[in-house]
């Protein structure tokens, strides 16, 4: 079979997977694991391809006639496309194995159903999405795919949480597909086609080019959630089922970085403004995603911001590698774009595992609040050992993927300091290098604080004491997915030529030009893989030399005795530091952006008898942007709506003449309006 | 030479980061003190652009008089006034101090990287004093926005002033022994009333917060 | 070839050795200030031994984690080792690039001792690590604006590359940039390692301190090997803040490691005198001291980019 037979054969299969659900109504777990197996058997065929095409010396294109005017059923793999692809199928078919225990079907009937039958379009969509190689095949997609997300957001339709979140998810989701259209009807005109084939080459000149980059970032950073465009994301990712925010969180984001990257592809040489900002936009949202993370104690809310944060370490190294276009340096082109691509597949992996995690969590005990939990490393041992990989891999700590691709944005934003080479350097991109380590170092104490207090020390209520272990269908693709996050993170080297290829198509600089960053960072990404090694081997001769210090003591087996409360008798669980204590110094030191809501009842007298502390820091960009501008919109649209404006005639006759006004101009004037 | 010279003008640009971090004002004080004696070394040690008897009087008496009125005269009168009105720490800045001092830095690096881009009416004496320059006013006026207390606001015109006899330096071929005296002068006469008034807010309010001016009427 | 590998192999044998004298010498340096004899040079070792021979004590609280992380904190800190030039030798393992894995290893032990001091539900070890997590978020910044201004200075992306025998030609054309940078350093190495003024290592009482907090628990050979790491992880530091002053004189890697060794002598004494005649930061202010050392550490990267 040719590469794009299987490609068609995966997102075919994968779309109407969920339909197998309704195959067997006796059955409804039969009729689940069907649907899943379907899902699973597309991502497979579709990775197959994926892989063929990296491997493969031409990317693999496949074009069909399609009565949609201007469109053209043209699928093209390239590696770009491939490197989206395989996450994007794959974390899918986890969340969906997942989803046989976390979301049975027998028990929950035809929600269930219209969950799995969801979950495959949006897949299917998804895949055809970084896939395409047509403007309306495009937009036709990313209109499934928003309009499927926003269904499985509403899953939990009878909740008033649900259905806000759903709503503001909507709302922006349409904002994004009205900036596409504009941005597609403007780079067809420019190109003279919907064909991506055209539209390569693009001369960035000032005026439209500049108009397709602004439209592209509203449009793409809407979906993909870089500040302060990130408004819609943590009420969705927190109110829909786990393995849904796994694959909205994971995947349906990184297909907003997709198309930005594939738009700025288009043009020649793009001007460094586009990168500048780019990075500059990048840096703040990560700092304030990971801000807004630490403030948070819903466990998912707080992973949704840090998916934030994530998103602005990719658009931070595509800003590098644009760039390093700009400039005309190969090797920044290289770091920039391999660090991009890599860290989108790292953090599906890591993240969707860390959602997995939580949810298994929220299964087992039926709460997201953190300061609730606590101790469940006994109860659920296995989720807390996966959860332990995954939060290690989203801060960036080696030997874990998540450092592997930081590694290549620290490199990527340190070459504008040190190689001067011909054409002068934008050095304030190094301050990148800073920015990326307090990042992190945020993120390091943010999982800290969600591990420690999750699931280490003593349960702090009723939650954590009923809690139990994950099934094993929830524990396998965690397993695999923690297992991704390791082999990525000891053997980065293997991807970079990969990567370097799909860089040279992407960037149209000389493949050859690329070979030698690609080998020297290859090299280096070897001694990584080395050190890794020294490190393991060192914890291990410890951990002997203590197990042989235990065995010859003549005291017998270390005793085990309560934690030493400093000469206090009577501790008790509520004694112990929260989520919130935990980052609370932290949370100050950002205090001039949020904008918390407290409850506070301080202690009161010698014997207190009753004392209590809540607060919960809202979104900033919603509560206090995004929602006062439209009531203020909405408050004045009335206004105008009850005088004159009201009357239905007054509004046709607008109409009208609005209509006569626009065919008077083409008529008389020739040509379009702009 | 050129060496020292820049070590002085990157001490300048050090303390001026010092007093914007310092919650003590009496330490401020002695900070800005110490970077107008500093400052006085800087005639000595410029290249003088136009040699001559003339110019090393000029410079001289340049160094001697700033050396005094900076580095002595101004901070002792502030010392007395801070004594008699009993006030030691900042206390609720306006600005914290790790942001002010955050914005200072980026006003520095911002001043380091553009100043090369400007326009110059003298030929360049040294390439960091432009920039240095334009810190410490830059410092000085951030210092007088973000503070309550009218002392830590003297010392931010203080830090404006050393700024621009940095800027001075640079111009000194141009500028008469007299008009620099004269700033000088009218920069004591300021203080020594800025000294009055704070002992006289002092004793009618108790209280230097200037805030509470505000609510005066006549 | 076997004296080339000498000349590698020992500067790192050096540093798993030497470091617990460091601290020795610290401790001696401390009390002669305080006008006593203090605890002989070598009383870090005997109490290394001391402890490895101990039964440890376990809470029932705790699982596999609390029993992790001193194995990986000082697994990381070795690893990092493997990075650092220490005497007149390039590392055991250089690449461009290994600042990054050198700075994100030291992360690494980080989080596995504060996880691990959560791991036992105590309050007092859960306030260590808030404190640790929090000053760390403030320390890394600063600690890359220094090493980015290196890497500017010197145009090496490895630490070996960057602390290499042209430094003192590199004082004489860029001092007052190294200079802020290097104070930047020394301040980071301070926080970093929990010596006065951001941490008292000689405390008390538990509620002022933090580093020491986080271990409470722990006992035995486990306290042994976080003792072992921490000294560890202090020999680095003057390592880097000793190469950075004294770059590497001689062309021949022996006289070099001697120089190396008198400099960490030298580091020794300062810090000695620097906790003797300081006091500790009101904890509210140790992000303020270290956002002023990043802020230096811009400007010498600024003075280092005209």
């Amino acid at each position: 079979m040719t590469l794009p037979a299987l490609l068609i054969a995966a997102i075919v299969l994968t779309s109407v997977s969920g339909l197998l659900a309704l195959a067997v109504p006796r059955r409804p777990a039969l009729g689940q694991a069907l649907a899943c197996a379907a899902l699973c058997a597309g991502a497979v065929l579709g990775s197959v391809a994926a892989v063929g095409a990296l491997l493969a010396p031409v990317p693999p294109a496949l074009t069909l006639p399609w009565g949609a005017p201007g469109g053209a059923l043209a699928l093209r793999l390239d590696g770009l496309s491939a490197f989206f692809l395989i996450p994007v199928l794959v974390v899918p078919a986890l969340g969906s194995v997942y989803g046989l225990a976390y979301f049975p079907q027998a028990r929950l009937g035809r929600k269930a159903v219209r969950l799995q039958i969801l979950f495959g379009l949006v897949t299917g969509a998804m895949a055809l999405v970084v896939t395409s190689a047509n403007g309306m095949l495009f937009l036709a997609a990313w209109e499934v795919m928003a309009l499927g997300c926003f269904f499985l957001v509403i899953t939990h339709h009878e909740e008033r949480e649900a259905q806000r979140a759903g709503f503001v998810y909507l709302a922006s989701a349409h904002a994004a597909n009205l900036a596409l259209f504009a941005m597609f009807a403007l780079l067809a005109r420019l190109a003279g086609s919907f064909d991506f084939a055209a539209m390569t080459g693009l001369r960035a000149a000032w005026g439209p080019a500049t108009a397709v980059f602004v439209l592209a970032l509203a449009g793409f950073g809407l979906k993909a959630g870089l500040l302060p465009l990130h408004f819609w994301l943590p009420g969705a990712h927190a109110a829909a089922p786990s393995h849904v925010s796994a694959l909205m969180s994971g995947v349906v984001l990184k297909t907003g970085i997709y198309g930005l990257l594939r738009v700025t592809g288009f043009f020649e040489a793009p001007p460094a403004s586009w990168g500048a900002l780019l990075l500059a936009g990048g840096a703040v949202s990560a700092v304030m995603g990971v801000a807004f993370a630490l403030a948070q104690h819903d466990v998912k809310r707080l992973l949704a911001y840090h998916s934030v944060e994530n998103i602005g370490i990719i658009v931070m190294a595509a800003g590098l590698a644009l760039l390093g276009r700009a400039r005309g340096d190969a090797a920044l082109v290289f770091l920039g774009f391999a660090a991009a691509v890599l860290h989108v597949v790292n953090h599906a992996t890591f993240k969707a595992l860390l959602f997995l995690g939580a949810g298994a969590v929220v299964h087992a005990t039926g709460t997201r609040d953190m300061d609730l939990l606590g101790g469940l490393a006994r109860a659920m041992p296995r989720t807390a050992a996966l959860f332990l990989v995954g939060a290690a891999a989203i801060s960036g700590l080696p030997p874990l993927n998540g450092f592997a691709s930081e590694w290549l944005v620290y490199l990527a934003s340190l070459r504008t300091v040190y190689d001067l080479g011909p054409v002068p350097h934008p050095h304030f991109a190094a301050l990148g290098a800073p920015v990326l380590a307090f990042v992190g170092s945020l993120a390091a104490a943010c999982f800290v604080k969600v591990h420690g207090t999750v699931f280490l020390g003593h349960g702090r209520s009723r939650h954590a004491a009923a809690a139990h272990e994950a099934r094993p269908a929830m524990l396998v693709p965690m397993l695999v997915l923690a297992a991704a996050c390791v082999v990525i993170g000891l053997f980065p080297a293997a991807l970079l030529p990969a990567l370097a290829g799909a860089a040279a198509q992407w960037s149209r600089v000389a493949p050859e030009a690329l070979v030698g960053p690609a080998a020297s960072a290859g090299a280096s990404a070897v001694r990584v893989s080395v050190t890794a090694a020294a490190l393991a081997a060192v914890v291990l001769g410890a951990w002997l030399l203590r197990r042989h210090l235990l065995r010859r003591g003549p005291l017998g087996p270390p005793p085990q005795v309560e934690t030493w409360g400093c000469g206090y008798s009577r501790p008790t669980a509520r004694m112990q530091y929260t989520g919130s204590s935990l980052a609370d110094a932290l949370v100050g030191s950002f205090r001039w952006a949020f904008f918390p809501h407290r409850r506070v009842l301080p202690p009161r007298g010698v014997f207190p008898r009753r004392a209590l502390y809540r607060a919960t820091v809202p979104d900033t960009a919603l509560e206090r942007g995004i929602v006062p501008a439209l009531a203020w919109t909405a408050r004045m649209a009335g206004r105008a709506r009850s005088r004159l404006l009201g009357a239905v005639q007054v509004q046709a006759l607008l109409l009208a003449g609005g209509l006569v006004a626009l065919l008077l101009w083409l008529a008389l004037g020739g040509g379009a309006p702009w | 030479m050129t060496y020292w010279t820049g070590l002085v003008f990157v001490l300048v640009v050090v303390l001026d980061l010092l007093v914007l971090a310092s919650s003590r004002l009496r330490g401020a004080i002695r900070t800005v003190a110490f970077q107008g004696a500093v400052l006085a070394l800087l005639p000595l040690l410029l290249p003088a652009p136009a040699a001559g008897e003339h110019r090393v009087v000029h410079m001289v008496a340049l160094a001697v008089g700033a050396l005094v009125v900076k580095g002595f005269l101004i901070p002792g009168m502030m010392l007395w006034a801070m004594r008699e009105a009993a006030i030691r720490r900042e206390v609720e800045p306006i600005v914290g101090f790790v942001p002010s001092l955050v914005l200072g830095a980026l006003g520095v690096a911002a001043a380091f990287t553009f100043s090369g881009a400007l326009p110059l009416p003298a030929p360049e004496l040294h390439p960091l004093l432009v920039p240095t320059s334009l810190s410490t006013v830059w410092t000085g006026l951030l210092l007088v926005v973000s503070r309550r207390k009218a002392v830590a606001q003297v010392l931010g015109f203080l830090l404006v002033e050393n700024g621009v006899f940095v800027f001075g330096v640079l111009l000194s071929g141009f500028m008469p022994l007299m008009v620099e005296a004269g700033v000088l002068l009218d920069l004591l006469a300021a203080t020594f009333v800025m000294g009055i008034v704070i002992f006289h807010i002092n004793r009618e309010f108790a209280s230097l917060d200037t805030g509470r001016l505000t609510s005066l009427r006549d | 070839m076997v004296t080339r590998l000498a000349a590698a192999v020992l500067p790192f044998l050096a540093f798993l050795g030497l470091s617990p004298l460091l601290l020795g010498a610290v401790t001696r340096v401390k009390s002669l200030f305080a006008g006593r004899t203090g605890a002989p040079l070598l009383q870090p070792y005997h109490d290394l031994r001391r402890l490895l021979g101990k039964q440890p004590v376990y809470s029932r609280t705790t699982t596999w984690v609390f029993r992790a992380g001193p194995l990986v904190g000082l697994g990381a800190v070795v690893a990092a080792g493997l990075l650092m030039s220490f005497g007149g030798a390039p590392a055991l393992l250089p690449f461009p690039g290994d600042f990054i894995l050198f700075a994100s290893l030291l992360g690494l032990s980080r989080f596995a001792t504060a996880l691990a001091a959560l791991d036992t539900g105590s309050s007092f070890e859960g306030m260590g690590a808030a404190r640790e997590v929090t000053f760390a978020a403030f320390a890394e910044p600063a600690l890359f604006l220094c090493l980015v201004a290196l890497v500017r200075a010197t145009g090496s992306l490895s630490l070996s590359g960057m602390l290499r025998e042209g430094l003192p030609e590199l004082w004489r054309a860029q001092g007052p940039a190294l200079l802020l940078a290097a104070t930047a350093l020394v301040v980071v190495a301070l926080a970093e390692n929990a010596r006065i003024p951001v941490d008292d290592p000689t405390t008390h009482l538990e509620l002022t301190m933090i580093h020491e907090v986080m271990v409470l628990d722990h006992s035995g050979p486990d306290l042994a090997v976080i003792h072992y790491a921490a000294s560890l992880k202090l020999f680095l530091f003057g390592a880097l803040v000793v190469r950075l002053a004294l770059g590497f004189p001689f062309s021949s890697p022996w006289p070099s490691l001697g120089v190396f060794l008198g400099g960490m002598a030298l580091f020794a004494t300062a810090l000695g005198a620097i906790e003797s005649t300081m006091a500790r930061l009101r904890l509210d202010r140790v992000p303020q001291l270290l956002v002023a050392a990043s802020v230096l550490a811009l400007f010498a990267l600024v003075l280092l980019l005209r």
